[in-house]
């Protein structure tokens, strides 16, 4: 029992890093129909700029000032790569933010080398919590729950509570009509985009000391950003957070217990074969449940893909 | 002419793309034409991919070559998907891959390997990468865009994913490896030398070269046209959209697979790499490199990124660098690719004009070559000051020799850049002038 409290948080600070990167995607998916495939390397930006300005500053300066220099680059992007992009049509925006990720990474590789960085959770923080059933719950970790919630509190509220939120809400369903009404909806399209990337810098900011920070980190999370949010269904904020959780607790618990398909097989009525050595399927029969973790969301897409093609909270078409 | 193929609107359909059916029309007369024209370029291409052995002997360009004319058959099939149905692939390695992976199969199947002669092989590999892609498209293909992409990533990765926990078939780590020479004679060949290969891989490059060619040539080849275009029209027409894009989806992973099977027969191993989203990244580099507007887009894509990477890679550990920087020059500024940059000239070259373009690009791209080139040393010396390892300050760039920890070096590849640029700039408004010149029908200068 105190076990499964220990993974749920687990699993609750994975989901929450994920929904940090998805809600971003998600508000520049809804603002311009395009997929930012670079979204993941700006996480990875975010962590590299933190750890060299924690070298200077500290972590707290590191965690205020990397997000800006990653929304300002962000913007920047959409400013003078994006929207020129854009009259191509929607599958050459997608290729270009395939190939800036290339780039990005390449360009990190060539500034900071192949090598982890020694980014570290910083001191203040580097203590446990408290502990359940001997298991101690780091300091860190709490934090990071924290941060995520209020951020993404702060976000909700902004979207939709403010008169800014109502401008952006506007301007992401009637941009003419917005654009009669007197406001400029280029830079208001190039403000959310700089809002998204910043999200994912704040998402390295926070994650760099834990998952590590190395140039393969975009890569690492980047596809799993994507099944994220397809799975909670293309531009559904809600979705994003549902599908981030469930994404976290499954991996979670998948790696936390070692669950062997054979004993799932058996438990259905199914025998094992005889030899099993010789058998076909004998990789499928020794398949456990953490080797597959990592994989468990691109099946759960393609499951829910197959149902319900428009994602969890996704709407009728697409 | 600049712009690309892959069009969403109705607006921005071409006139002269519009579907008929009438025989009578001056449409359908222009591609019957084209067809019984474009024989010429097979012609073309057949004898160069027969002499060009004997034009570079060594061992080394024959391994070049089996690869690019590989990756040609690849590119070929993922343009079918990405130029001419506007489905955006991120995971095609995996058909390829799967088609491969069979092959190193069949061929350590000793029995029924000795009863196959070699040629023969890429076929299962092409129906085993036609079977996935069945499989897959069953889903996949019901939307187009951006959901069809994020699909076709997820699948990707759970296959490549997979190649680590299905070992039987994928082989684990160090994959599966075989050995070609197995295989029935074939005419007295058992393809023991890479000039056998090479053969081998040259006349499947046409067989699947022109079939493909000819699939775009079918109704289901030219609807896939009108589905990418304006999929609801094309359903009002009475096509189904989503069987369009299954058709040409399975075409793809067919031809993706025998691209597969000849990788295998020419490497004799398969690995995780062949799978990963590495590899299917690659091949949508090459194609929008080549152009995704044009048929021989691909294969120009092709030629010119395998050149790039065995050269360049030798030359250079930045080369990945510089392929993502021109794949990220070539999707903002020539979104056409290499094929689209060519095809401009076109209607220069007819109206005749092609002379007055000659000095303005001399004067204009030579600066830029040079610009271009500085900016690549000031990238190298930047490296090696940053990344070489300490004391070693001498490094060999331009066949010269010098400290990178000196000044002159840096004042020499700064000072030759800016020069360089600043006259690319000076010249350009000259070059635009020259091209409207030439564009323009009318008085001959």
């Amino acid at each position: 029992m105190d076990l499964i409290l220990v993974n749920i948080i687990d699993g609750l600070v994975t989901g929450l890093l994920l929904f940090m990167l998805s809600a971003g995607l998600t508000l520049i998916f809804s603002m311009m129909g395009v997929l930012n495939f670079a979204h993941a390397s700006f996480y990875m930006l975010g962590a590299y700029f933190a750890y060299q300005i924690s070298l200077a500053l500290g972590f707290w300066m590191g965690l205020l000032i990397a997000p800006l220099i990653v929304g300002v680059l962000g913007a920047g992007v959409e400013r003078y790569g994006l929207r020129r992009v854009h009259q191509y049509g929607h599958v050459p925006e997608l290729i270009f933010t395939f190939g800036l990720a290339l780039l990005i990474e390449e360009l990190v590789q060539f500034i900071w080398g192949k090598n982890q960085m020694p980014y570290f959770v910083p001191d203040a923080l580097n203590f446990s919590a408290f502990a359940i059933a001997g298991n101690s719950i780091p300091a860190y970790k709490i934090f990071m729950i924290f941060t995520s919630l209020a951020i993404f509190i702060g976000l909700l509220f902004i979207l939709t509570r403010t008169r800014v939120g109502m401008i952006i809400q506007a301007a992401l369903s009637y941009p003419r009509t917005v654009e009669a009404l007197g406001h400029n909806v280029p830079l208001i399209f190039m403000g959310v985009f700089g809002v998204g990337t910043a999200l994912a810098g704040v998402a390295g900011v926070i994650a760099g000391p834990v998952l590590g920070t190395f140039p393969g980190m975009a890569f690492v999370l980047g596809s799993i950003v994507f099944v994220t949010i397809v799975i909670g269904g293309l531009g559904s904020l809600w979705g994003a957070l549902v599908a981030s959780l469930l994404i976290g607790w499954l991996t979670t618990f998948a790696k936390a217990y070692n669950i062997a398909m054979e004993d799932i097989l058996n438990g259905i009525g199914i025998a094992t074969p005889e030899n099993l050595d010789s058998n076909v399927f004998r990789d499928l029969w020794s398949i456990t449940s953490p080797q597959i973790a990592d994989i468990l969301p691109y099946i759960l897409m393609v499951l829910i893909l197959i149902i319900r093609p428009s994602g969890l909270f996704g709407k009728r078409h697409s | 002419m600049t712009q690309m193929d892959t069009k969403t609107d109705v607006k921005g359909a071409r006139e002269d793309e519009q579907i008929t059916t009438d025989p009578k029309s001056s449409a359908q007369q222009m591609r019957a034409g084209n067809l019984t024209l474009s024989f010429g370029p097979w012609i073309v291409a057949a004898v160069l991919l027969a002499v060009l052995p004997f034009i570079f002997t060594n061992n080394s360009s024959i391994t070049i070559m089996n690869q690019m004319w590989i990756t040609v058959i690849f590119a070929l099939a993922y343009n079918m998907l990405l130029g001419q149905g506007g489905m955006l692939s991120f995971g095609h390695a995996v058909y390829a891959g799967v088609g491969g992976f069979a092959c190193m199969h069949i061929m350590n199947a000793s029995d029924f390997f000795a009863m196959l002669p070699l040629p023969v092989l890429p076929i299962f590999g092409g129906l085993f990468g036609m079977g996935l892609a069945m499989i897959v498209g069953s889903f996949s293909t019901r939307s187009a865009g951006t959901v069809f992409a994020m699909i076709s990533l997820g699948v990707g990765e759970l296959i490549a994913a997979c190649s680590v926990i299905i070992v039987a078939f994928f082989g684990g780590e160090e994959g599966v490896s075989g050995d070609r020479t197995y295989a029935m004679p074939f005419f007295g060949t058992e393809f023991l030398q890479q000039i056998e290969v090479y053969y081998l891989i040259s006349a499947w490059v046409l067989i699947s070269a022109g079939l493909m060619y000819l699939w775009s040539r079918t109704p289901v080849g030219r609807m896939a046209n009108a589905v990418r275009d304006n999929p609801e029209r094309a359903e009002f027409l009475g096509y189904s959209a989503r069987w369009v894009r299954f058709y040409s989806f399975v075409a793809s992973g067919f031809f993706a697979g025998v691209a597969g099977g000849l990788f295998a027969i020419n490497y004799e191993i398969l690995t995780e790499e062949n799978l990963n989203t590495a590899s299917s990244g690659v091949i949508l580099l090459v194609t929008f490199l080549g152009g995704v507007g044009f048929f021989f887009g691909p294969i120009i894509g092709a030629i010119a990124f395998t050149l790039l990477q065995t050269v360049l890679s030798l030359q250079t550990d930045l080369w990945a660098f510089y392929a993502g920087t021109l794949f990220v020059a070539t999707v903002m500024f020539f979104p056409g690719g290499l094929a689209g940059l060519m095809m401009m000239h076109v209607p220069v070259f007819r109206l005749g004009k092609a002379r007055l373009l000659v000095m303005p690009y001399l004067k204009t791209l030579l600066p830029a070559l040079i610009g271009i080139l500085g900016l690549a040393a000031l990238v190298e010396m930047l490296f090696h000051v940053r990344h070489s390892a300490p004391g070693d300050n001498e490094m060999t760039l331009f066949w010269t020799t010098f400290d990178s920890h000196a000044i002159l070096p840096w004042v020499v590849a700064i000072g030759v850049t800016v020069i360089a640029l600043g006259i690319t700039r000076a010249t350009a408004p000259g070059l635009r002038d020259a091209w409207n010149e030439a564009n323009t029908a009318g008085a001959r200068a």
